[in-house]
């Protein structure tokens, strides 16, 4: 039956409606509330927020419910928000030396100025689903020390700990004019300078930079990485305002901070030393922070004179491929109509086939002349 | 107020959806890309209320050179009421308010997706043409620093080795859409996914044809009467698809593109105009095909 070719507007509103439908399910069910997303699914928020690359709790839960709880959905409606916000500047460097930190750990030393602080995580507990757990009842009351040191500020990094004896690389110097790259506002170019990498990285998609991270401890790119720490926290954005010539503070943000170690035997380019893979996330984000890092430093290879080859080396494959958005909206969009196209294929192979039966004819017919 | 309270308030959006800044960052990306014909402007493409890869280059040069008293025609697959074609038509609707048409001949901007219309295109009219991929040489060469740098020696000995190899083994070059092009004897180009028979209205057209690639950042263009050459060689000279002793089962037309419809299980097929309006207008002009009858007969 030839369908009409009419009828692509009706349709397309009534799977809208049948999708809202879906989306608020038993309507006997209270709906969610933003309140009760942003307060009880904090990590799918911080995802939200981190890879749509926009600090907004509330936004990011209102995405979520409207995205029905698919991530990578929620990320692409707080992205193409964000793109329509006025821009007012860059903030000045976060300073996470002075991070009012609530989580804190160093795989590299034992003991160390500030303390390893565990704070909340999922780390030492037993992947056990907890039948018996009642989301209503209140949890318990978390013992905090004495001194209240989850609102220390003022701890060192473990950086610069190391650093200061001469045995870690310095941090690389910003551009003379202060200036950072931004690739929401220039198009990315090859080969790409570190801050627009980490950038792209910080925007990256979570399972991407995991699977990418992943390989490097297979042999893909080794790097010998230690956690020189991780910390997770608040810090102060700072803004320049020109009119006022002196630096406000504009608010706080939570982010997690992963620095990497890794063993360095040198190259023709430098000496012996530990080098470092950074990352940095928004909201609480360990996997992330870390695969960040270890690709970050990946990636680093041309710069310290090592050898390149494996996936997590290659800037333009790890930049190319990491947005979530481009890549599901691609992929996905392999749903549109092309019949025009397949249409043209048909037409070719039809040709080929013609083509291969006349050869065949015309063998069959030489061998019957012999 | 509280927070779903908040959400619940719509946001207010410039016309046709991007900011007046962005819109001139676009509007020099073409600029550019009409002075340097074929030549690839990377932009600062932004993110698009609609996914990466459904047409969110075109919809930026759309909503870049639109104004008010523009006429949008916004076709895939050759038809206007394909779904995208829909979703596309309806966001301009909502953000730009401008007047739509299915009518050719009327439109002073038309959006398109792997098709150029029948009808020859008026110089007072743009082409829009969605690109997934505007790289023609991508699927030879996956790295970009390298692509850019065979652009600009205009080093293009893969591609021809490729078209030769493909004429080798099966006789015929094996790219039926997307067949790259070379412009102003300068710069290769892909004409983005428009099945090649579409090729030769390419050239010569007193239309602006601009190329946005959303998801790849690039922005290319066509100024009008522009030499458009699909490559080829001497002795296997570029030809395009044709339909011998085809008709088209609702209008009549030949030597027009097809799409073709299985009408059963029983593998029996009819073929009709790609080009929905170009259909229509010729039934409305009294042009009838075999079926059609038969289709007014179970339309009712």
């Amino acid at each position: 039956m030839y369908v009409a070719v009419k009828g692509g507007e009706k349709a397309i509103a009534n799977a809208h409606r049948l999708f809202a439908a879906k989306r608020r399910g038993d309507a006997g069910l209270p709906g969610l509330s933003v309140e009760q997303i942003v307060n009880q699914l904090s990590f799918a928020v911080d995802r939200v927020m981190g890879e749509g690359s926009l600090y907004d709790r509330e936004l990011a839960a209102i995405a979520i419910r409207q995205a029905q709880g698919d991530l990578i959905e929620a990320i692409f409606l707080v992205r193409a928000y964000r793109t329509t916000l006025p821009r007012f500047g860059y903030s000045v460097a976060l300073e996470t030396a002075e991070m009012r930190i609530a989580r804190r750990i160093s795989a590299t030393f034992k003991d160390l100025p500030g303390g390893q602080m565990l704070g909340p995580t999922f780390d030492y507990s037993h992947r056990l689903i907890d039948f018996a757990l009642d989301a209503d009842a209140p949890a318990e009351e978390p013992a905090r020390s004495a001194s209240g040191a989850e609102e220390m500020a003022n701890i060192p990094r473990v950086i610069d700990l190391i650093g200061a004896d001469g045995m870690m690389e310095e941090d690389p110097a910003p551009r003379e004019d202060g200036s950072v790259g931004d690739l929401t506002r220039e198009p990315l170019d090859f080969p790409a300078d570190r801050d627009l990498r980490l950038q792209n990285l910080a925007r990256g998609d979570e399972g991407f930079l995991l699977a990418l991270g992943y390989s490097t401890q297979r042999g893909y790119a080794r790097t010998h990485p230690f956690v020189g720490e991780i910390r997770m926290g608040e810090v102060e954005v700072g803004f320049f305002a020109e009119e006022l010539g002196f630096e406000v503070t504009v608010g706080r943000v939570t982010v997690t901070e992963c620095q990497m170690i890794n063993q360095f035997t040198g190259s023709a380019r430098m000496k012996p030393k530990f080098t470092r893979g950074y990352g940095l996330v928004f909201g609480h984000a360990e996997r992330k922070a870390m695969s960040m890092s270890l690709v970050d430093r990946a990636l680093r290879w041309k710069e310290l004179g090592e050898e390149a080859g494996a996936a997590a080396q290659d800037e333009e494959f790890v930049l190319s491929h990491s947005d979530n958005i481009q890549a599901s909206g691609f992929v996905e969009h392999l749903k549109l109509p092309h019949y025009v196209d397949f249409q043209a294929e048909l037409d070719l192979i039809r040709t080929l086939h013609r083509d291969a039966e006349t050869r065949a004819e015309g063998a069959t017919n030489r061998e019957a002349a012999e | 107020m509280s927070l779903d309270t908040i959400s619940a308030e719509a946001p207010a959006y410039n016309f046709a959806y991007l900011d007046e800044q962005t819109k001139r960052m676009i509007r020099r990306a073409i600029l550019k890309g009409i002075a340097i014909p074929g030549y690839q402007v990377p932009f600062a493409s932004r993110e698009m209320p609609m996914p990466y890869g459904w047409g969110t280059g075109g919809m930026q040069v759309t909503a870049a050179i639109i104004g008010p008293d523009d006429i949008l025609k916004v076709i895939d697959q050759g038809s206007d009421d394909t779904t995208n074609a829909v979703a596309i038509r309806n966001f301009f609707k909502r953000t730009a308010g401008v007047a739509m048409t299915f009518r050719t001949a009327d439109a002073s901007i038309i959006q398109t997706r792997h098709r150029i219309p029948e009808e020859k295109l008026r110089s007072d009219q743009v082409l829009v043409f969605q690109v997934p991929i505007p790289e023609p040489l991508r699927f030879l060469e996956p790295r970009e620093t390298e692509t850019r740098k065979m652009h600009a020696l205009s080093e293009y000995g893969l591609m021809h080795v490729k078209l030769y190899e493909d004429i080798a083994h099966h006789g015929h070059i094996a790219t039926t859409y997307a067949y790259p092009v070379m412009v102003e004897n300068r710069y290769v180009m892909d004409p983005s996914p428009i099945p090649k028979f579409d090729n030769p209205k390419l050239d010569n057209t007193p239309a602006l044809q601009l190329f946005g690639a959303g998801r790849e950042k690039r922005i290319y263009a066509l100024p009008p009467y522009t030499r458009v050459k699909s490559l080829d060689f001497e002795d296997h000279p570029f030809s395009v698809q044709d339909w011998p002793d085809t008709q088209c089962a609702m209008c009549g037309a030949t030597g027009v593109y097809f799409d073709e419809v299985i009408l059963n299980d029983l593998g029996e097929r009819m073929f009709v105009c790609s080009d929905s309006d170009y259909c229509e207008h010729r039934q409305e002009a009294g042009h009838f095909g075999a079926e059609h009858a038969s289709y007014k007969e179970r339309m009712k």
